[in-house]
Protein backbone atom coordinates (compact mmCIF):
# COMPACT_ATOMS: atom_id res chain seq x y z
CA UNK A 1 0.00 0.00 0.00
CA UNK A 2 1.56 3.21 -0.86
CA UNK A 3 1.49 6.34 1.45
CA UNK A 4 -0.03 9.26 0.89
CA UNK A 5 2.98 11.09 0.24
CA UNK A 6 4.19 8.34 -2.55
CA UNK A 7 0.63 9.06 -3.91
CA UNK A 8 1.14 12.80 -4.11
CA UNK A 9 4.73 12.70 -5.33
CA UNK A 10 2.99 10.90 -8.67
CA UNK A 11 0.65 13.02 -9.14
CA UNK A 12 3.27 15.77 -9.56
CA UNK A 13 5.14 13.89 -12.20
CA UNK A 14 2.34 12.95 -14.29
CA UNK A 15 1.20 16.89 -13.91
CA UNK A 16 4.65 17.71 -15.29
CA UNK A 17 4.74 14.68 -17.88
CA UNK A 18 1.09 15.62 -19.35
CA UNK A 19 2.21 19.76 -19.54
CA UNK A 20 5.08 18.80 -21.73
CA UNK A 21 3.10 16.76 -23.76
CA UNK A 22 0.63 19.42 -24.18
CA UNK A 23 3.44 21.72 -25.24
CA UNK A 24 4.56 19.43 -27.83
CA UNK A 25 1.01 19.04 -29.27
CA UNK A 26 0.64 22.59 -30.06
CA UNK A 27 4.60 23.11 -31.39
CA UNK A 28 3.07 20.24 -33.63
CA UNK A 29 -0.25 21.48 -34.83
CA UNK A 30 1.68 24.92 -35.19
CA UNK A 31 4.19 23.29 -37.47
CA UNK A 32 1.59 21.02 -39.28
CA UNK A 33 -0.12 24.19 -40.98
CA UNK A 34 3.02 26.07 -41.30
CA UNK A 35 4.08 22.47 -43.92
CA UNK A 36 0.20 23.05 -45.26
CA UNK A 37 0.99 26.76 -45.74
CA UNK A 38 4.21 25.95 -47.93
CA UNK A 39 2.84 23.42 -49.61
CA UNK A 40 0.29 26.36 -50.83
CA UNK A 41 2.81 28.76 -51.15
CA UNK A 42 4.15 26.34 -54.25
CA UNK A 43 0.88 26.60 -55.99
CA UNK A 44 1.12 29.45 -58.21
CA UNK A 45 4.69 27.36 -59.07
CA UNK A 46 2.77 24.09 -59.89
CA UNK A 47 0.51 25.64 -62.00
CA UNK A 48 2.68 27.59 -64.06
CA UNK A 49 4.72 24.50 -64.34
CA UNK A 50 2.05 22.80 -65.72
CA UNK A 51 1.34 25.08 -68.18
CA UNK A 52 4.85 25.12 -69.58
CA UNK A 53 4.81 20.96 -69.30
CA UNK A 54 1.66 21.03 -71.58
CA UNK A 55 2.78 23.51 -73.55
CA UNK A 56 6.22 22.12 -74.34
CA UNK A 57 4.80 18.15 -74.84
CA UNK A 58 2.50 19.10 -77.29
CA UNK A 59 5.41 20.84 -79.12
CA UNK A 60 7.89 18.51 -78.84
CA UNK A 61 5.83 15.47 -80.30
CA UNK A 62 7.84 11.99 -79.60
CA UNK A 63 10.09 12.98 -76.72
CA UNK A 64 13.12 11.20 -75.18
CA UNK A 65 15.22 11.77 -72.11
CA UNK A 66 17.98 9.94 -70.38
CA UNK A 67 15.96 10.56 -67.17
CA UNK A 68 12.59 8.81 -69.08
CA UNK A 69 14.63 5.60 -70.52
CA UNK A 70 12.81 2.44 -69.11
CA UNK A 71 15.45 -0.13 -68.58
CA UNK A 72 15.01 -3.65 -67.07
CA UNK A 73 14.58 -3.61 -63.34
CA UNK A 74 18.33 -4.90 -62.06
CA UNK A 75 18.56 -2.11 -59.13
CA UNK A 76 16.16 -0.66 -57.59
CA UNK A 77 16.76 2.94 -55.57
CA UNK A 78 14.54 4.20 -53.04
CA UNK A 79 14.43 7.63 -51.05
CA UNK A 80 13.18 6.83 -47.71
CA UNK A 81 11.77 10.13 -46.11
CA UNK A 82 11.33 9.63 -42.28
CA UNK A 83 11.57 11.69 -39.02
CA UNK A 84 14.05 13.16 -37.52
CA UNK A 85 12.61 12.63 -34.59
CA UNK A 86 10.24 10.01 -32.63
CA UNK A 87 7.31 10.70 -30.09
CA UNK A 88 5.00 10.54 -33.56
CA UNK A 89 3.25 7.72 -32.91
CA UNK A 90 3.04 4.48 -34.99
CA UNK A 91 4.61 6.73 -38.19
CA UNK A 92 7.78 5.65 -38.79
CA UNK A 93 6.78 2.15 -37.73
CA UNK A 94 4.46 2.21 -40.45
CA UNK A 95 6.66 3.50 -42.96
CA UNK A 96 9.46 1.26 -42.20
CA UNK A 97 7.46 -1.59 -42.48
CA UNK A 98 6.90 -0.82 -46.04
CA UNK A 99 10.36 -0.22 -46.23
CA UNK A 100 11.18 -4.07 -45.01
CA UNK A 101 8.95 -5.03 -48.00
CA UNK A 102 12.01 -4.13 -50.92
CA UNK A 103 13.92 -6.66 -51.54
CA UNK A 104 17.71 -6.69 -49.94
CA UNK A 105 19.76 -7.27 -52.49
CA UNK A 106 18.94 -5.55 -54.96
CA UNK A 107 17.86 -1.96 -53.61
CA UNK A 108 19.96 0.79 -52.18
CA UNK A 109 18.28 3.41 -50.07
CA UNK A 110 18.78 7.55 -50.21
CA UNK A 111 17.61 8.44 -46.52
CA UNK A 112 15.72 11.96 -45.75
CA UNK A 113 15.47 12.01 -41.77
CA UNK A 114 17.60 10.31 -39.30
CA UNK A 115 14.98 7.51 -38.67
CA UNK A 116 15.12 6.15 -41.87
CA UNK A 117 19.20 5.98 -41.81
CA UNK A 118 19.32 4.54 -38.32
CA UNK A 119 16.81 1.82 -39.51
CA UNK A 120 19.05 1.16 -42.55
CA UNK A 121 22.18 1.00 -40.88
CA UNK A 122 20.33 -1.18 -38.15
CA UNK A 123 19.48 -3.76 -40.64
CA UNK A 124 22.37 -3.62 -42.63
CA UNK A 125 20.94 -2.07 -45.79
CA UNK A 126 22.58 -0.50 -48.52
CA UNK A 127 23.03 2.93 -48.03
CA UNK A 128 23.64 5.61 -50.75
CA UNK A 129 23.21 8.55 -49.04
CA UNK A 130 21.54 10.95 -46.48
CA UNK A 131 19.94 14.07 -46.55
CA UNK A 132 18.19 16.10 -43.70
CA UNK A 133 15.61 18.64 -44.19
CA UNK A 134 14.08 20.90 -41.66
CA UNK A 135 10.91 21.65 -40.12
CA UNK A 136 9.81 23.31 -43.27
CA UNK A 137 11.89 21.93 -46.18
CA UNK A 138 13.58 24.03 -48.14
CA UNK A 139 13.41 23.96 -51.97
CA UNK A 140 17.27 23.57 -51.98
CA UNK A 141 17.18 20.91 -49.79
CA UNK A 142 14.70 18.80 -51.97
CA UNK A 143 16.91 19.88 -54.83
CA UNK A 144 20.18 18.18 -53.45
CA UNK A 145 18.03 15.05 -53.11
CA UNK A 146 16.48 14.84 -56.27
CA UNK A 147 19.96 15.64 -58.14
CA UNK A 148 21.36 12.74 -56.58
CA UNK A 149 18.80 10.25 -57.23
CA UNK A 150 18.73 11.70 -60.74
CA UNK A 151 22.61 10.92 -60.78
CA UNK A 152 22.05 7.58 -59.34
CA UNK A 153 19.35 7.06 -62.57
CA UNK A 154 21.67 8.15 -65.47
CA UNK A 155 24.49 6.71 -64.29
CA UNK A 156 23.38 3.69 -64.50
CA UNK A 157 23.60 2.42 -60.41
CA UNK A 158 19.93 2.12 -60.57
CA UNK A 159 17.56 1.49 -62.74
CA UNK A 160 14.48 2.62 -61.55
CA UNK A 161 14.09 4.88 -58.09
CA UNK A 162 10.83 5.06 -55.92
CA UNK A 163 9.88 7.42 -52.88
CA UNK A 164 8.87 6.16 -50.01
CA UNK A 165 7.04 8.68 -47.89
CA UNK A 166 4.24 9.32 -45.50
CA UNK A 167 1.24 10.70 -47.86
CA UNK A 168 -0.45 13.14 -45.66
CA UNK A 169 -4.33 12.17 -45.77
CA UNK A 170 -6.15 14.34 -43.34
CA UNK A 171 -5.42 15.21 -39.76
CA UNK A 172 -6.18 11.60 -38.48
CA UNK A 173 -4.62 9.26 -41.09
CA UNK A 174 -1.07 8.94 -42.95
CA UNK A 175 -0.47 6.52 -45.16
CA UNK A 176 3.03 4.82 -46.32
CA UNK A 177 3.07 5.25 -49.99
CA UNK A 178 5.80 4.36 -53.07
CA UNK A 179 6.09 6.65 -56.05
CA UNK A 180 8.24 6.45 -58.71
CA UNK A 181 10.29 9.32 -59.60
CA UNK A 182 12.46 7.73 -62.16
CA UNK A 183 12.25 6.73 -65.18
CA UNK A 184 10.59 9.93 -65.33
CA UNK A 185 6.71 10.12 -66.13
CA UNK A 186 5.03 13.45 -66.77
CA UNK A 187 2.33 14.28 -65.31
CA UNK A 188 -0.02 17.74 -63.90
CA UNK A 189 1.42 18.79 -60.53
CA UNK A 190 -0.65 19.20 -57.89
CA UNK A 191 0.22 21.75 -55.61
CA UNK A 192 -2.08 20.73 -52.51
CA UNK A 193 -1.33 18.38 -49.59
CA UNK A 194 -3.86 15.47 -50.03
CA UNK A 195 -4.38 12.41 -50.10
CA UNK A 196 -5.25 12.50 -54.11
CA UNK A 197 -3.69 9.76 -55.55
CA UNK A 198 -1.32 9.69 -58.87
CA UNK A 199 -1.32 13.69 -60.22
CA UNK A 200 -3.76 13.45 -63.65
CA UNK A 201 -2.45 13.82 -66.89
CA UNK A 202 -1.76 17.24 -68.53
CA UNK A 203 -4.86 18.93 -70.64
CA UNK A 204 -3.66 19.97 -73.75
CA UNK A 205 -2.08 23.27 -74.48
CA UNK A 206 -4.67 25.91 -75.95
CA UNK A 207 -2.36 28.23 -77.01
CA UNK A 208 0.52 27.86 -79.95
CA UNK A 209 3.77 29.05 -78.52
CA UNK A 210 7.09 30.28 -80.08
CA UNK A 211 9.93 28.34 -78.37
CA UNK A 212 13.15 29.47 -77.75
CA UNK A 213 15.57 26.80 -77.74
CA UNK A 214 13.21 23.80 -79.04
CA UNK A 215 10.62 22.22 -77.78
CA UNK A 216 12.69 18.79 -76.83
CA UNK A 217 15.53 20.94 -75.81
CA UNK A 218 13.29 22.85 -73.50
CA UNK A 219 11.71 19.77 -72.25
CA UNK A 220 14.79 18.38 -71.34
CA UNK A 221 16.03 21.43 -69.37
CA UNK A 222 12.60 21.49 -67.23
CA UNK A 223 12.25 17.49 -66.68
CA UNK A 224 15.10 17.64 -63.47
CA UNK A 225 13.29 20.74 -62.59
CA UNK A 226 9.89 18.98 -62.45
CA UNK A 227 11.18 16.23 -60.45
CA UNK A 228 13.21 18.36 -58.41
CA UNK A 229 9.36 20.13 -57.48
CA UNK A 230 8.34 16.43 -57.10
CA UNK A 231 10.58 15.67 -54.48
CA UNK A 232 9.79 19.01 -52.62
CA UNK A 233 5.72 18.05 -52.47
CA UNK A 234 6.81 14.66 -51.05
CA UNK A 235 9.17 16.03 -48.62
CA UNK A 236 6.07 19.01 -47.76
CA UNK A 237 3.98 16.13 -47.02
CA UNK A 238 5.93 13.87 -45.06
CA UNK A 239 6.62 16.73 -42.69
CA UNK A 240 3.10 17.57 -42.50
CA UNK A 241 2.19 13.66 -41.79
CA UNK A 242 4.82 14.06 -39.13
CA UNK A 243 3.43 16.72 -37.67
CA UNK A 244 0.14 16.00 -37.55
CA UNK A 245 0.74 12.35 -36.08
CA UNK A 246 3.08 13.87 -33.54
CA UNK A 247 -0.08 16.19 -32.86
CA UNK A 248 -2.12 13.01 -32.32
CA UNK A 249 0.04 11.35 -30.36
CA UNK A 250 0.79 13.81 -28.03
CA UNK A 251 -2.86 14.32 -27.55
CA UNK A 252 -3.20 11.32 -26.57
CA UNK A 253 -0.75 10.98 -24.16
CA UNK A 254 -1.73 14.35 -22.38
CA UNK A 255 -5.39 12.84 -22.42
CA UNK A 256 -4.21 9.57 -20.64
CA UNK A 257 -2.17 11.15 -18.54
CA UNK A 258 -5.24 13.71 -17.23
CA UNK A 259 -7.20 10.63 -16.91
CA UNK A 260 -4.35 8.94 -14.40
CA UNK A 261 -4.28 12.24 -12.25
CA UNK A 262 -8.01 11.85 -11.86
CA UNK A 263 -7.54 8.23 -10.57
CA UNK A 264 -4.59 8.66 -9.07
CA UNK A 265 -6.47 11.95 -6.92
CA UNK A 266 -9.53 9.55 -6.01
CA UNK A 267 -7.03 7.14 -4.93
CA UNK A 268 -5.19 9.61 -2.27
CA UNK A 269 -8.28 11.10 -1.19
CA UNK A 270 -9.36 7.70 -0.14
CA UNK A 271 -6.37 7.07 1.61
CA UNK A 272 -6.28 10.27 3.21
CA UNK A 273 -9.54 9.66 4.41
CA UNK A 274 -9.37 5.94 5.83
CA UNK A 275 -5.79 7.58 7.70
CA UNK A 276 -8.42 9.84 8.90
CA UNK A 277 -10.86 7.68 10.29
CA UNK A 278 -8.20 5.47 11.77
CA UNK A 279 -6.83 8.11 13.46
CA UNK A 280 -10.01 8.92 15.05
CA UNK A 281 -10.41 5.32 15.97
CA UNK A 282 -7.63 5.04 17.68
CA UNK A 283 -8.11 8.24 19.77
CA UNK A 284 -11.64 6.75 20.61
CA UNK A 285 -10.74 3.61 21.78
CA UNK A 286 -7.98 4.88 23.78
CA UNK A 287 -9.73 7.32 25.65
CA UNK A 288 -12.33 4.95 26.05
CA UNK A 289 -9.68 2.54 27.45
CA UNK A 290 -8.65 5.52 29.70
CA UNK A 291 -12.01 6.23 30.96
CA UNK B 1 -0.49 51.98 -73.19
CA UNK B 2 -0.66 48.63 -72.92
CA UNK B 3 1.00 46.73 -69.57
CA UNK B 4 2.42 43.39 -69.21
CA UNK B 5 1.44 41.58 -65.76
CA UNK B 6 4.89 40.22 -64.66
CA UNK B 7 4.64 37.29 -62.43
CA UNK B 8 7.65 35.71 -60.27
CA UNK B 9 7.14 32.43 -58.83
CA UNK B 10 9.25 30.33 -57.17
CA UNK B 11 8.36 26.97 -55.18
CA UNK B 12 8.43 28.78 -51.92
CA UNK B 13 6.50 31.83 -52.55
CA UNK B 14 5.32 34.63 -55.22
CA UNK B 15 8.21 36.81 -55.07
CA UNK B 16 6.95 39.32 -57.86
CA UNK B 17 3.48 40.38 -59.20
CA UNK B 18 2.79 43.31 -60.75
CA UNK B 19 1.51 45.20 -63.94
CA UNK B 20 5.07 46.92 -66.01
CA UNK B 21 5.72 48.61 -68.58
CA UNK B 22 9.20 46.20 -69.89
CA UNK B 23 10.65 43.55 -69.14
CA UNK B 24 14.32 42.38 -69.10
CA UNK B 25 15.20 38.88 -69.19
CA UNK B 26 18.42 36.85 -68.61
CA UNK B 27 17.86 34.23 -71.41
CA UNK B 28 20.32 31.38 -72.11
CA UNK B 29 21.22 32.54 -75.74
CA UNK B 30 21.21 36.40 -74.68
CA UNK B 31 19.35 39.28 -73.15
CA UNK B 32 16.03 39.80 -74.18
CA UNK B 33 13.43 42.60 -73.31
CA UNK B 34 9.87 41.81 -73.43
CA UNK B 35 7.38 44.48 -74.24
CA UNK B 36 3.24 44.36 -74.29
CA UNK B 37 1.75 42.18 -77.31
CA UNK B 38 4.63 40.09 -77.90
CA UNK B 39 3.92 36.62 -79.17
CA UNK B 40 3.31 33.78 -77.48
CA UNK B 41 6.89 32.28 -75.95
CA UNK B 42 8.15 29.74 -73.84
CA UNK B 43 12.03 30.46 -72.85
CA UNK B 44 14.35 29.78 -70.36
CA UNK B 45 16.33 31.93 -68.35
CA UNK B 46 19.65 31.25 -66.07
CA UNK B 47 21.23 32.90 -63.54
CA UNK B 48 21.47 36.78 -64.22
CA UNK B 49 18.97 39.39 -63.69
CA UNK B 50 15.51 40.23 -64.29
CA UNK B 51 14.79 43.75 -64.69
CA UNK B 52 10.91 45.27 -64.64
CA UNK B 53 10.41 48.93 -65.70
CA UNK B 54 7.64 50.50 -65.42
CA UNK B 55 7.11 54.36 -65.91
CA UNK B 56 10.66 55.05 -66.00
CA UNK B 57 11.59 53.38 -63.12
CA UNK B 58 13.05 50.25 -62.51
CA UNK B 59 12.69 47.63 -60.35
CA UNK B 60 15.38 44.73 -60.68
CA UNK B 61 15.47 41.14 -59.03
CA UNK B 62 18.10 38.45 -59.17
CA UNK B 63 17.28 35.21 -60.17
CA UNK B 64 18.22 31.58 -60.72
CA UNK B 65 17.48 28.98 -63.42
CA UNK B 66 14.03 28.52 -65.02
CA UNK B 67 11.79 28.99 -67.29
CA UNK B 68 8.98 31.80 -68.75
CA UNK B 69 6.14 31.66 -70.00
CA UNK B 70 5.25 35.06 -72.37
CA UNK B 71 1.59 35.47 -73.47
CA UNK B 72 0.26 39.01 -75.16
CA UNK B 73 -0.36 40.08 -71.73
CA UNK B 74 1.56 38.43 -69.39
CA UNK B 75 4.90 36.93 -68.53
CA UNK B 76 5.39 34.82 -66.02
CA UNK B 77 8.88 33.45 -64.67
CA UNK B 78 9.09 30.07 -62.92
CA UNK B 79 12.37 29.79 -60.98
CA UNK B 80 14.56 28.03 -57.98
CA UNK B 81 15.26 31.28 -56.51
CA UNK B 82 13.95 35.25 -56.92
CA UNK B 83 15.06 37.92 -54.95
CA UNK B 84 14.08 41.89 -55.27
CA UNK B 85 17.43 43.82 -55.54
CA UNK B 86 16.75 45.93 -52.35
CA UNK B 87 16.03 42.67 -50.41
CA UNK B 88 19.43 41.63 -51.13
CA UNK B 89 21.48 41.08 -48.05
CA UNK B 90 25.01 42.31 -49.62
CA UNK B 91 26.88 40.90 -46.49
CA UNK B 92 24.83 37.87 -46.07
CA UNK B 93 24.97 36.95 -49.69
CA UNK B 94 28.77 37.84 -49.46
CA UNK B 95 29.53 35.41 -46.42
CA UNK B 96 27.57 32.59 -48.18
CA UNK B 97 29.89 33.31 -51.43
CA UNK B 98 32.78 32.79 -49.40
CA UNK B 99 31.15 29.66 -47.57
CA UNK B 100 30.90 28.28 -50.66
CA UNK B 101 33.95 28.69 -51.76
CA UNK B 102 35.66 27.28 -48.51
CA UNK B 103 33.30 24.50 -48.98
CA UNK B 104 34.45 23.58 -52.35
CA UNK B 105 38.10 23.97 -51.94
CA UNK B 106 37.15 21.20 -49.46
CA UNK B 107 36.72 17.99 -50.49
CA UNK B 108 33.41 16.27 -51.29
CA UNK B 109 31.72 14.00 -52.50
CA UNK B 110 29.55 14.53 -55.87
CA UNK B 111 26.09 15.25 -54.66
CA UNK B 112 27.87 17.92 -51.72
CA UNK B 113 29.97 19.30 -54.48
CA UNK B 114 26.82 20.00 -56.78
CA UNK B 115 24.63 21.51 -54.06
CA UNK B 116 27.80 24.41 -52.70
CA UNK B 117 27.88 24.94 -56.66
CA UNK B 118 24.17 25.66 -56.90
CA UNK B 119 24.70 27.74 -53.69
CA UNK B 120 27.83 29.68 -54.95
CA UNK B 121 25.82 30.72 -57.92
CA UNK B 122 23.10 31.68 -56.29
CA UNK B 123 24.98 34.07 -53.70
CA UNK B 124 27.20 35.51 -56.80
CA UNK B 125 24.10 36.51 -58.83
CA UNK B 126 22.78 37.99 -55.90
CA UNK B 127 26.45 40.01 -55.31
CA UNK B 128 26.43 40.95 -59.45
CA UNK B 129 23.09 41.79 -59.07
CA UNK B 130 23.26 44.08 -55.94
CA UNK B 131 26.65 45.60 -57.08
CA UNK B 132 25.52 46.86 -60.30
CA UNK B 133 23.13 49.00 -58.94
CA UNK B 134 25.29 50.87 -56.98
CA UNK B 135 27.63 52.34 -60.30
Amino acid sequence: MPSTRDIRRRIKSVKNTAQITKAMQMVASAKMRKAQQAALAGRPYATLMNEVLAAATAGAGEFTHPLTEHRPLRKRAVILISSDKGLCGALNTNLLREAVKFDKDTTVFVCAGRKGSQWAARLKRELAAEFTYKDIPAFAEARAISKFAQELFTSGKADQVDVLFTNFINTLTQKPEVRTLLPGRITALDAEISGKGEAKDLGQAAQEYLFEPAPAQLLGTLLPHYLNYQVFQFLLEAKASEQSARMVAMKNATDNAKQLIKDLTLEYNKLRQANITKELLEITSAAMAMG
Amino acid sequence: MATLKLEIVTPEAKVYSADVDMVTLPGVEGEMGIFPMHIPLMTQITHGEIIARKGGEEFPLAVGEGFVQVTGDRVAVLTDMAIKADDIDEQKAEEARKRAEARLAEKLTEEEHASVQAALLHSLTQLNVKRRRRQ
